[in-house]
């Protein structure tokens, strides 16, 4: 096969359509792959990252490219692995992140080894983030528009996998984008961007929870900071640290969900004023070099996908684990989210949040 | 992705042969009347298809008033079925349907809707693991009450040619009109008598080098049939709506062709069905064939391989330049066993490993010989993938 071949994640969006389209300009054979995703029976039509209508639209841009198309049937896997590790993170009372699960195992490790399969060297996607090979290693840099900047996304991906990767919409800005679809003739459509998880089909978590892990949502006690019960919860997936709304408690200052003790099934309430993070643990952490920059170092973090940059000293316990101090402390650190470092466009690593720290001074507070 | 690509799923769709094409381009402008209309721009149009009703009876050995002009293959299932169920219900009361198990959905489907808003009662006849039907089975079965039976002359899917003179003469002894779905069988097989052993018979012209959307059904004369198209009473009332006279005239043309050629093309793409069957039963070790071993369409190869996905296998073979079909293809990557291949005990693993090889009359020696080199090694591949997902899910 040529060394040339390349397989474009394609989602019919404009995106991963016109990194399509300066791959086949620049040369590469190129030839498109989608991914056909786990859906409830009877939501098929509304799993929004492989919808029959983006599906068909992808299809007809790779018709006008000339490049090959292929549905890749992934729905097995994507069930047992992440639609499963979404029902166990909800198990465990924490916050999980389905869409880097699915990068890591799905995308670049299922996909990927169908893609090379087919005779491609590497794969492409429509992700706005750089790659940039340094002597023999590969640099994950955010993208040139920062607006839109996915690199959060993809720090889950190893050495090996970034080396197996082009990113072509990754250096240009939104409004480029949109300029050379334009020049090329392709859709400008946005595929609609959602924040809801795709096999989710539209419906609250919530809801499909209920159904498909009635296990998870089992009532148990509200504590406030003092210990006392002042409420029942009706199963910890259905709260999220810093949520304010829908605890049906009766006080005269408004309650938060400040933490969730799943071993005890207890929900946590206090005041606005208790969701203060210093800073927080992570495990499982993926560093992009493949190893850590130092025992101890400063870097900008993110907690969530859309948060703000935060500067942090950044402590290495072991390989896996590191705790993150805040410069400012922070109210929203969810357990079950990704954290990932940055040294100014530079993606360190990533890893899954623990648990967050109030307290500086390593005094830890207990409830109840 | 290899620029030269190898096209071998001739049961899917054949290329249209220059031969018909050139027949056909006069209908399009210099000829473009309606065959209804009085003047002679109408009279030159229905010339046109008379003689191509002509052509196709007489390949048949029927009657020119026996044969029916549709939009295609499936349509022309979906009136026998429909158009005679209704005619014999509402005449004799006959209101059973006896069909196969490895019907094409054009027929099965066609029947179930029948049974589940219609009101017909719906009967399976046997088949054995190679899908050939059990002719003491229709005996047992056949009765006065009985409104059609169906049956594929060939199957699409594992190539078995069924004993359809037999079946065929069982129902005449019954009196029950007797369907035969030879849309895969009219490019392979000689259907010279057919008025014989079959009361109906569907055939659709893209199957054997003519275009696609055209079709045409044998009713033999005296058969109960109401239209399922009604209109302006075209085809004798059977079948209204305008007639498409340059694809009717390609039909035509391509059948003849089809039908006095088979003895150029047969032999030639039966040597290459061998080929491909004993080299892959030989060369791929838990490779099964499919169907019949020798009661088979002449250009038709089907097997199962243990451990292969089969949509994988044909994105793999189609990235490098082989175009085949298997029994669960599905383009949305939403792949299921085949119906048919588990109707014949195949187990749903196993069923889900399918492909399908079908040559034609284009096809070349070094082109089966390409093919048969590159398969085990993408079989191998095919194997690791599934290892891998399995290791993965570990």
């Amino acid at each position: 096969m040529s060394e040339n071949t390349v397989a474009v994640a394609m989602s019919g969006g404009v995106d991963s359509s016109v990194a399509a389209a300066l791959l086949v300009e620049q040369g590469y054979r190129v030839f498109g792959v989608m991914l056909r995703l786990w859906s409830e029976p009877g939501r098929e039509e509304s799993n929004r990252c492989c919808t029959p209508d983006s599906m068909a639209q992808a299809r007809r841009v790779a018709d006008q490219l000339k490049i090959p198309f292929y549905a890749i049937n992934a729905q097995e896997i994507f069930r047992q692995v992440v639609v499963e590790h979404f029902f166990e993170g909800y198990r465990r009372g924490i916050t999980p992140n389905p869409c880097l699960l699915c990068n890591r195992f799905i995308r670049w490790d299922y996909l990927l080894n169908h893609a090379e399969a087919m005779g491609a060297e590497k794969m492409a996607t429509g992700h706005y983030a750089r790659i940039r090979v340094v002597d023999s290693s590969v640099k994950l840099l955010k993208g040139i528009d920062e607006n839109k900047d996915q690199s959060y996304v993809l720090s889950v991906l190893s050495q090996d996998q970034l080396k197996k990767t082009l990113l072509p919409v990754g250096e240009l800005t939104k409004p480029q984008v949109r300029e050379l679809a334009r020049a090329f003739g392709l859709p400008v459509a946005e595929r609609h961007d959602s924040q809801d998880l795709c096999f989710l089909a539209g419906q609250d978590y919530r809801d499909f929870l209920k159904r498909h892990a009635p296990d998870v949502m089992q009532p148990g006690k509200i504590l406030n900071l003092k210990g006392e019960i002042v409420g029942e919860h009706q199963g910890l997936g259905f709260y999220t640290i810093g949520q304010r709304k829908g605890l049906g408690i009766f006080a005269p200052n408004p309650y938060y969900v400040v933490d969730k003790i799943p071993e005890d099934n207890i929900l946590v309430v206090g005041e606005e004023s208790d969701l203060q993070f210093f800073g927080l643990i992570a495990g499982n952490v993926n560093w992009i070099a493949g190893m850590p920059p130092d025992r101890a170092f400063r870097a900008e973090v993110k907690i969530r996908y859309k948060a703000r940059l935060v500067s942090s000293v950044v402590e290495v316990l072991e390989e896996n684990t590191l705790r993150i101090w805040f410069d400012h402390p922070l109210r929203d650190v969810t357990p079950g989210q990704r954290v990932v470092m940055y040294e100014g466009e530079e993606v360190l690593g990533g890893g899954v949040i623990r648990q967050g720290i109030r307290e500086i001074h390593g005094k830890e507070v207990s409830w109840g | 992705m290899r620029e030269e690509r190898i096209y071998l799923d001739y049961a899917a769709t054949t290329p249209v042969d220059r031969r018909v094409l050139e027949e056909m381009l006069p209908y399009f402008d210099t000829f473009f009347g309606n065959p209804s209309s009085v003047h002679v721009f109408g009279q030159k149009a229905e010339a046109a298809i008379e003689n191509a009703r002509e052509i196709i009876a007489s390949k048949m050995g029927v009657s020119a008033r026996e044969i029916v002009f549709t939009g295609c293959g499936t349509e022309s299932d979906n009136l026998a079925l429909r158009g005679v169920a209704l005619a014999r219900r509402e005449k004799f009361g006959a209101d059973r349907i006896l069909i196969t198990p490895v019907e094409h959905h054009a027929v099965s489907h066609t029947a179930e809707q029948l049974a589940e808003h219609f009101g017909f009662r719906l009967e399976f006849l046997k088949v054995d693991s190679r899908g050939v039907v059990d002719a003491d089975d229709l005996r047992k079965k056949l009765a006065r009450d009985v409104a059609i039976v169906s049956v594929i002359f060939a199957n699409n899917e594992i190539g078995t040619i069924n004993p359809v003179k037999e079946l065929g003469r069982i129902c005449r002894d019954f009196e029950v009109p007797f369907h035969v779905d030879a849309v895969q069988a009219a490019a392979h097989i000689s259907m010279k008598g057919i008025g014989e052993w079959c009361d109906l018979a569907a055939i659709g012209a893209h199957k054997f080098y003519g275009p696609k959307g055209v079709g045409a059904l044998f009713v033999r004369q005296g058969t109960a049939i109401l239209p399922v198209q009604t209109g302006g009473g075209q085809e004798n009332g059977r079948r209204s709506g305008t007639q498409n006279v340059p694809y009717i005239v390609g039909m035509a043309k391509a059948f003849e062709l089809a039908q006095d050629e088979l003895s150029q093309t047969e032999p030639f793409q039966k040597q290459l069905r061998d080929q491909i069957i004993s080299s892959v039963l030989g060369n791929i070790e838990g490779a099964f064939l499919t169907g019949h071993a020798e009661a088979r369409l002449g250009n038709h190869a089907s097997f199962v391989f243990e451990g292969v996905d089969g949509n994988q296998l044909l994105i793999l073979l189609d990235a490098a330049g082989f175009a085949c079909s298997s029994g669960s293809a599905c383009k949305t990557g939403d792949p299921r066993p085949s119906e048919v291949l588990l109707v014949l005990g195949i187990p749903p693993e196993l069923a889900l490993g399918s492909l399908r090889v079908t040559v034609g009359k284009y096809t070349r020696q070094e082109e089966v010989d390409r093919f048969l080199a590159a398969l085990p090694a993408l079989i191998e591949r095919c194997r690791k993938l599934t290892n891998h997902s399995a290791g993965v899910l570990s």
